[in-house]
């Protein structure tokens, strides 16, 4: 007599607790930031009704006054974390490079571990650092801050891009070498273009990093308050360095504005990482062979 | 023919008894394929490659020994034999593509018309453009069909539109590729096919007009009428070029080549590792009809062991 097939198996115990746990870690991850998002933007509403859309476009940041204007503190963000990258990027690129493609292997191991060694320098290092070392050449301004920050994003941008140019197959660029190309034009032809979406967000990462770095752009970039120019030797604020030097003196109004410069840093940077993650999206699927 | 036998105690030498196969006349081969002008160039055709006594490591490693053979000029040779022994490595060291891989060196010589490809003085890159290479797997560049044959061209300085126009064009006929691809030669390489991507492939060597084409298991990742396909084109371009091909297949190497090279895999006493050796290289017809090793007789007739 033939029973009835069973096919129900052991059951998915674990698996049902794996996906919750899963599912669980991740829901905790949005919950967390819906509620930063959240508070900072309720503490941040006072100082929205008391300046109107002036605090998006005065340049005045008075607090004795109560003028509240954010554009410099942006300015200084965007200008420093722009002249870290311009310094930053071709410098990570090329240790990348030599480390994956020019280094004796037995070379190889230890600059990794040198580039790594930088990622793990406490930040207020590298401000003191730049007071005692740049500052007296540079002053404390915009030049010195995006300097400091350049050598604070180089191992994050160079470790993230030396993995990605690893990832480029073998065959990709035997196809470049069999056909007489040199080395850097072996780079060109099959390096690059693999890796080139993977690069972006290296960039991306560091330029993130830059623009929220506080303490040591706070200690270098002079703390003058208002100054909107493109003088790199100028003093200059940023937003998380004028947070980091006002708030313990700030009363209710003042820290409402500093909580509202702090909610737009993360807006900015949550914009800079959509730009970037659009970029490496749009350049993979270029790559992954749609028409071109 | 038979190279001389394994005697790893010495290397082999020139005035041994037997002769390294390079000496060997070749006139009394057959006819090896319906191709009557080929089967003439078997014994007058200039040679493009002598190698001697080849050996290669990979660090300590020694993966393959006592290769000697003379390649000929507008000849299809093949290089058979099981995993291991060594054939995609001789393959590779005739453009110096091992150079790539850390740790491989050669022992003896690699001659191209006359000049030791492993001389300091002697550029890969050169050689390379001279000695194109087509990969197991197709390996186009992630860019457009025309920009992938016109890559080569570029690299050695053509910039002329007309000019790289005219060299994709030929060149993509040449590949039998022409007039599947020409109306979209601005699309992306990696949406064609697989069997397309190696004839791609394929132009984009013959693009740089080298003199010898070197492929690795070229079929091996196709179905068999794009096997078909690359075949044929093998049999076109051998008027222009000289091939030299890697291949699993047995089959393959019987309908496309005029010579063939057998290599075999043996247990290395010196290091206690297999090592890869030349076995037998003649004419593509008598190696399979009448091969003169037991070792190349028992591989071709399935009884390899």
């Amino acid at each position: 007599m033939a029973r009835a097939l069973d096919l129900r198996g052991r059951g998915d115990g674990a698996d049902r607790a794996f996906r919750g746990l899963a599912v669980g870690a991740a829901t905790v991850v949005l919950v967390v930031l819906g509620l930063i998002a959240a508070t900072m933007t309720r503490r941040a509403l006072p100082v929205l009704e008391h300046m109107g859309p002036g605090f998006f476009t005065s340049t005045r940041w008075s607090p004795a006054d109560e003028e509240f204007g954010a554009l410099p503190f942006v300015w200084g963000t965007l200008y420093t974390a722009a002249i870290a990258i311009v310094i930053a990027v071709p410098v990570s690129l090329g240790v990348a490079l030599f480390i994956t493609q020019l280094a004796p292997q037995r070379l190889k191991r230890p600059l990794v571990y040198l580039v790594d060694l930088l990622a793990v320098v406490p930040s207020v290092v590298f401000g003191l650092w730049g007071i005692l070392v740049l500052s007296p050449h540079l002053g404390r301004s915009f030049l010195t801050a995006g300097i400091i920050l350049a050598i604070m994003i180089i191992p994050i941008i160079t470790s993230l891009s030396r993995e990605v140019i690893e990832t480029t197959p073998q065959p990709e660029k035997e196809a470049a070498y069999g056909l007489g190309a040199t080395r850097w034009e072996m780079i060109l032809a099959s390096v690059w273009p693999h890796s080139k979406g993977g690069l972006v967000g290296a960039v991306m990462l560091g330029l993130g990093r830059a623009m929220g770095e506080t303490i040591a752009a706070a200690l270098v970039i002079g703390s003058a308050l208002g100054q909107i120019t493109v003088d790199p030797l100028a003093p200059g604020n940023s937003m998380p360095a004028v947070i980091a030097n006002e708030w313990g003196e700030a009363d209710e109004l003042h820290k409402s504005a500093l909580i509202a410069l702090a909610v737009l840093l993360f807006i900015i940077t949550i914009i800079v990482n959509l730009v970037a993650s659009s970029i490496v999206r749009r350049s993979m699927a270029r790559t992954a062979g749609r028409r071109t | 023919m038979v190279a001389t036998p394994a005697s790893p105690a010495s290397p082999a030498s020139p005035a041994s008894s037997k002769a390294p196969v390079t000496a060997r006349p070749l006139h009394a081969a057959p006819v090896p394929v319906a191709r009557p002008s080929a089967a003439d160039m078997l014994s007058v055709a200039e040679p493009v490659f002598e190698i001697a006594d080849l050996e290669v490591y990979y660090g300590k490693f020694r993966a393959v020994r006592n290769v000697n053979m003379t390649i000929r000029k507008h000849q299809i040779t093949a290089f058979i034999g099981p995993s291991g022994c060594g054939k995609t490595t001789v393959l590779r060291c005739m453009n110096r593509m091992n150079d790539l891989v850390a740790g491989a060196r050669v022992g003896g010589t690699l001659r191209y018309h006359g000049v030791d490809l492993y001389d300091p003085q002697v550029s890969a890159t050169e050689v390379r453009r001279r000695i194109g290479m087509v990969f197991q797997k197709p390996n186009p560049f992630p860019k457009s069909i025309y920009d992938n044959v016109a890559y080569g061209p570029r690299l050695s300085g053509i910039r002329d539109r007309a000019k790289l126009d005219e060299i994709v064009e030929t060149s993509l006929r040449a590949a039998a590729l022409w007039d599947e691809v020409k109306d979209r030669l601005r699309d992306s390489a990696l949406g064609m096919s697989g069997g397309q991507q190696q004839r791609l492939c394929i132009a984009r060597t013959v693009a740089v007009e080298p003199e010898v084409v070197l492929m690795d298991e070229p079929c091996s990742a196709l179905d068999p009428i794009a096997t078909a396909r690359i075949e044929e084109l093998m049999r076109e371009l051998v008027s222009r070029f000289t091939i030299v091909i890697v291949t699993h297949n047995m089959q393959q190497a019987a309908r496309v080549s005029d010579t063939t090279a057998f290599f075999t895999a043996e247990l290395d006493p010196s290091a206690d590792r297999r090592c890869g050796l030349l076995v037998e290289f003649g004419a593509t017809s008598k190696l399979f009809s009448n091969p003169q090793d037991e070792r190349t007789e028992n591989y071709i007739t399935g009884r390899f062991g």
